[in-house]
């Protein structure tokens, strides 16, 4: 921790869709879990990529496509030094998280996954980190299991040796989950999993802006995220791999750059990482990217996670002042979401009034409906927090609270 | 309160959303469908008792929010005692009603009904609003599946 307190008036000034009223009040965007906001330096490198450098990638002789080349790969490498990546060739784009877990499952679960095989996930995973492999194993006619989550928002981690057994062939593990926002203990999980041979892919979508993730000190075999949730644009994802398991991988999609030479009998694939990029990629939305990493770096994410820390417990106090308020998870480590119900009213109609104060929200079962099942609501109010938020936020919030509290009296 | 949400959140609304009414499966009932809206988790499960083409009974039960509740609610007292072809009118006069507002429908045939008129100003919660609806055009026709907002 750096101890130096995030300057977030300075940090809100960089972002200039803050600044602006929504339905004639003030917008408090408490809605980052979705998608975060973006800094003007991210919102620059597009239009200054537009403006002065676009061309297509890896195949133009001419000057503008060397430098939308030198801009695309030198995203890659600022990709690597972001998460500590050994190697730039680690570094796969897509689309987003859900696409690079898409990726593992139908190249990964192709070439390694059978008939009796199993794959496991955790009670806690969102829909893209389940239907994919949902759709493997009814291919593959391999078994899905589950990890248990406990009522306070905690993984059982008992079940967990006992879940992995001789025929699990992958563990798939959300980093932070987007619903109640626990922070899985990632190390000891791929520790686990690796003493029984077992690779893990951890789903990073909610964690990337809110810590430091080091791939390398994880050792996790995948880790995948969007680059819309780390103040970058959307439509530009990472599935980062090691070296080692992703040159094992069959290629997924045909075209463009993952081919060296074709004849009509046969293809002879190329090297990584063009081996999984079909096509022309997302030129802009890596330069975008890159632009983002910067800003998080230029803020520093020790300071983040402090204010993210401190911000939490500010709100988890102010939300407990708010009768008939309660906070789903007490999870032992939490990142990033406040994810509460309401007393006698669903959280729609809380979101509708919230709304109307200028304050986003998300209500509804955050694409995680078999976890919501598990703590027996339908749905859920949750408040996501960025660096850009204040303590005026979550104030703003609790106000509006009260005012759900009066029409619903 | 602002005066569109003091327009969605009428206190029938309110009430029938607290208090709903018909809130039971409907004993004999010869037919049903499910409501779902996907974007949200809601659920609910419309059923009927047909004598001929007259509705003689209607009750709901599930879950969901105050404007699908109160939509729910009021629906069942609504369409009581109507035929098909008469409960599927008054189902295109609610659905325009929550669409498009009030103005140049026939509110006298609304009756109640005309309190779900706020909603057209919160384009994200019509589904709420027509998924009970959506339900009993679904059992109305006999269809077994469950029919979805979406």
């Amino acid at each position: 921790m750096s101890g130096i307190p995030l300057d977030v008036a300075r940090i809100r000034a960089d972002f200039p869709i803050l600044h602006q009223e929504v339905r004639g009040r003030p917008l408090v965007y408490l809605d980052s879990a979705a998608t975060t906001q973006k800094p003007q330096a991210v919102i620059d490198a597009l239009v200054r990529y537009y403006t002065h450098d676009n061309a297509n990638v890896h195949r133009g002789v001419h000057a503008l496509s060397e430098r939308a080349t030198q801009a695309y790969e030198g995203a890659r490498e600022r990709v690597r030094r972001f998460i500590n990546a050994r190697d730039a060739k680690e570094i796969i784009f897509v689309r987003g998280c859900t696409e690079a877990v898409n990726l593992v499952a139908q190249t990964f679960g192709r070439s390694k996954v059978g008939a009796g095989d199993e794959v496991l996930i955790t009670a806690m995973e969102h829909h893209s980190n389940i239907v994919p492999w949902q759709m493997l194993c009814q291919q593959a006619g391999a078994t899905l299991k589950v990890v248990p989550v406990d009522e306070r928002g905690d993984l059982r981690m008992e079940h967990l040796d006992a879940l992995l057994t001789e025929r699990t062939r992958l563990l798939a593990v959300t980093h932070v989950s987007n619903a109640l926002g626990t922070v899985n203990p990632v190390r000891e999980i791929v520790k686990r999993a690796h003493g029984k041979g077992v690779p893990v892919l951890v789903d990073g979508a909610q964690a990337l802006q809110h810590f430091r993730v080091d791939v390398q000190e994880l050792d996790c075999d995948f880790y995948a995220f969007s680059g819309h949730k780390v103040f970058g644009p959307t439509g530009i994802g990472v599935l980062y791999g090691k070296s080692a398991v992703l040159e094992t991988l069959p290629p997924w999609q045909g075209g463009g750059d993952m081919i060296l030479t074709v004849t009509m009998e046969k293809t002879v694939y190329n090297r990584l990482p063009y081996r999984l990029e079909a096509g022309t990629p997302d030129i802009s939305g890596a330069v975008g990217l890159a632009a983002a990493l910067d800003y998080v770096d230029s803020v520093g994410l020790e300071a983040i996670a402090a204010h993210d820390r401190e911000l939490l417990e500010y709100g988890a106090r102010a939300l407990e002042g708010v009768p008939g308020v309660k906070l789903m998870s007490r999870a032992r480590e939490r990142s990033g979401v406040l994810s509460f119900v309401m007393e006698d009213v669903h959280a729609h109609d809380v979101g509708t009034i919230l709304d109307r104060d200028g304050v986003a929200i998300r209500a509804g079962h955050h694409c995680a409906q078999p976890l919501l099942s598990c703590f027996g609501v339908a749905a859920t109010v949750r408040a996501s927090l960025a660096m850009y938020n204040t303590r005026e936020d979550i104030d703003a919030l609790v106000r509006g609270l009260h005012k759900v509290r009066e029409v619903f009296a | 309160m602002s005066s569109d949400l003091q327009d969605l959140y009428q206190e029938v609304v309110l009430e029938h959303g607290k208090r709903p009414r018909n809130f039971r499966e409907v004993e004999g009932a010869n037919r049903r469908a499910d409501g779902y809206n996907p974007l949200c988790g809601d659920q609910l499960t419309v059923t009927l008792r047909m004598e001929g083409d007259v509705i003689k009974d209607v009750g709901f039960v599930g879950q969901g929010c105050a404007i699908s509740r109160a939509s729910a609610s009021l629906m069942t007292g609504a369409v009581k005692e109507l035929t098909r072809a008469q409960a599927e009118e008054l189902f295109e006069l609610v659905h325009k009603l929550v669409m498009e507002g009030p103005a140049g429908l026939d509110t006298e045939a609304l009756g109640k009904l005309a309190v779900l008129s706020g909603v057209n100003e919160f384009p994200s919660r019509v589904k709420c609003a027509s998924l009970a609806w959506h339900a009993l055009r679904a059992a109305l026709e006999g269809k077994a599946s469950s029919v979805s907002t979406e």
